[in-house]
């Protein structure tokens, strides 16, 4: 088990030195990853639009429900939620739903390549292919996924005012304005945008990793596309602790 | 041309490849025939360093392939063209932008240029109109002849191909064969085509290796297959009963 993981955890290492090298042509990997942020960035804006308006507004409503007392002012239900939605759900919570839809969808690309021999053509060519396939997704992602996450927090935070000051009016809108406004600190939107940037590294080169290394059938690409959900969503939990403690303790 | 001494390649416990040396001429359809499992494939993905070889030598007109580090082969690459199995085209990309990717990455010739190749390559091996399609729209037969076709795109001096005519009816296979016979012969290239299609072997085989049990067990050319003592190699030849057939039809006739 132990030797297994290291030898994974190698052989990883091992995957990532061969993706950061120096490109062929610059040009192609420039293409690549201009359809790169198609694929894994603008045809995501959409989920993440839906989960970020829903969070905001139940996250509004649970939080009114438990802060039934006439000690505690109305207004900090806008502030828990402008602050969740920046700590955690905009940045974590997405990139989990991200690790689903992106994850699976690369291990699967990159898994049928190198069953169909796409990537031994690739390398026959004289192509390192685990650069060419990977960097420009790594890129996008990269650079992409901050942009989602801020669009998730403006969504969510008007999700919240929909939930808490339209649908329940467990508040209102002037209430919820003054809660958005209380106390806001911007590093934590520069910290949520970091843990963002390290959660798509993860998700892009971890799902990578396992579509490339896929062997044999239909079957392994199946197979390598669970793992690589499943490994990326543990890591994005792990990392979200030790950055969160690096960054905000 | 390409030499390979005694080269021995196992996977895990098992040998694969047994002490082979062996040596394919330049502008001559070099055929490597043997069952399936015999370790045909595996020799063909060692010579161009998919397979990381246990011994031995592999030499590229005298440059040794397997003493070479990962830059020195890319550069060896570049002036090797192979054919898959499955044909192995970017399922994303056209049959044109197929043919066109190994020029966009390794040459700097102007798109009109780099279209003018594609074209020719793809006319070469007798695809019209069909520039536009994905290879999930195209037949297996058109798709191996644009894999050929790729595979020439930059003019290479080896070719591989890796059982080329699998899947297709006689007629189609016998084109691929003789197409691939034509480009050996004009691009003087040093060709290996791994088959186990003995029409194939009838066709082209101008150079014959028989590959059993890992070991390079026979040479010739395909003349001398209906005279050989090797026992091995007539039950592989002859193992069909058409083969048989026309066995005992040529014994009965004296020839």
């Amino acid at each position: 088990m132990f030797q297994q993981s290291f030898f994974q955890l190698g052989q990883y290492i091992l995957f990532i030195k061969k993706v950061f090298q120096k490109p062929e042509k610059l040009k192609m990997y420039w293409i690549q990853y201009l359809k790169e942020l198609a694929s894994l960035g603008l045809n995501s804006i959409g989920i993440v639009f839906l989960i970020s308006i829903f969070m905001g507004a139940v996250l509004t409503i649970q939080t009114g429900i438990n802060l039934e007392n006439p000690f505690i002012p109305l207004y900090l239900i806008g502030y828990a939620t402008r602050d969740s939605m920046i700590l955690e759900f905009s940045s974590t919570i997405v990139s989990l739903i991200l690790a689903g839809k992106i994850g699976s969808n690369i291990a699967s690309e990159i898994g049928t390549m190198r069953v169909t021999e796409q990537i031994d053509a690739l390398e026959i060519m004289g192509v390192n292919s685990a650069s060419y396939l990977v960097l420009p997704k790594i890129a996008a992602a990269i650079s992409f996924f901050p942009f989602l996450v801020i669009m998730s927090i403006i969504v969510g935070v008007w999700g919240g005012w929909l939930g808490g000051c339209v649908l329940t009016e467990v508040l209102s809108t002037g209430q919820y304005i003054e809660g958005l406004r209380y106390y806001f600190l911007p590093y934590y939107v520069v910290y949520s945008l970091i843990k963002t940037s390290v959660f798509a590294f993860i998700i892009t080169s971890v799902s990578s990793y396992y579509g490339y290394h896929a062997e044999g059938s239909a079957l392994d690409v199946g197979r390598a596309s669970t793992k690589a959900v499943v490994y990326s969503s543990v890591l994005i939990l792990l990392f979200n602790l030790i950055i969160t403690q690096l960054l905000l303790v | 041309m390409i030499k390979i001494q005694n080269l021995c390649k196992s996977f895990d416990e098992v040998e694969v490849l047994r002490d082979i040396t062996l040596s394919f001429e330049p502008g001559i359809s070099n055929l490597v025939i043997g069952a399936s499992g015999s370790g045909k494939t595996v020799l063909l993905k060692s010579l161009v360093g998919l397979h990381e070889i246990d011994s031995g030598s592999i030499l590229y007109d005298g440059r040794d392939f397997s003493k070479m580090n990962f830059r020195e082969r890319k550069e060896i690459r570049k002036e090797i063209g192979m054919v898959f199995q499955s044909g192995a085209l970017f399922d994303s990309s056209t049959v044109v932008e197929n043919v066109m990717y190994p020029m966009d990455m390794f040459t700097q010739m102007s798109p009109e240029e780099k279209l003018e190749r594609a074209n020719f390559c793809l006319s070469r091996v007798n695809i019209v109109n069909a520039n536009h399609k994905f290879p999930s729209e195209i037949s297996g037969g058109m798709r191996k002849r644009v894999a050929i076709a790729r595979a020439i795109a930059l003019n290479p001096k080896y070719l591989f191909c890796d059982e080329p005519n699998s899947g297709l009816d006689p007629k189609t296979a016998i084109l691929i064969d003789n197409l691939i016979q034509e480009l050996t012969q004009e691009y003087q290239m040093t060709t290996i085509i791994n088959t186990h299609d003995m029409n194939s072997v009838m066709e082209i085989g101008e150079k014959v290796v028989f590959i059993h049990q890992g070991k390079a067990w026979w040479e010739g050319s395909h003349q001398d297959i209906f005279e050989t003592q090797n026992k091995e190699l007539e039950s592989f030849v002859f193992a069909s009963k058409f083969q048989v057939h026309i066995n005992q039809l040529k014994k009965a006739s004296g020839g």
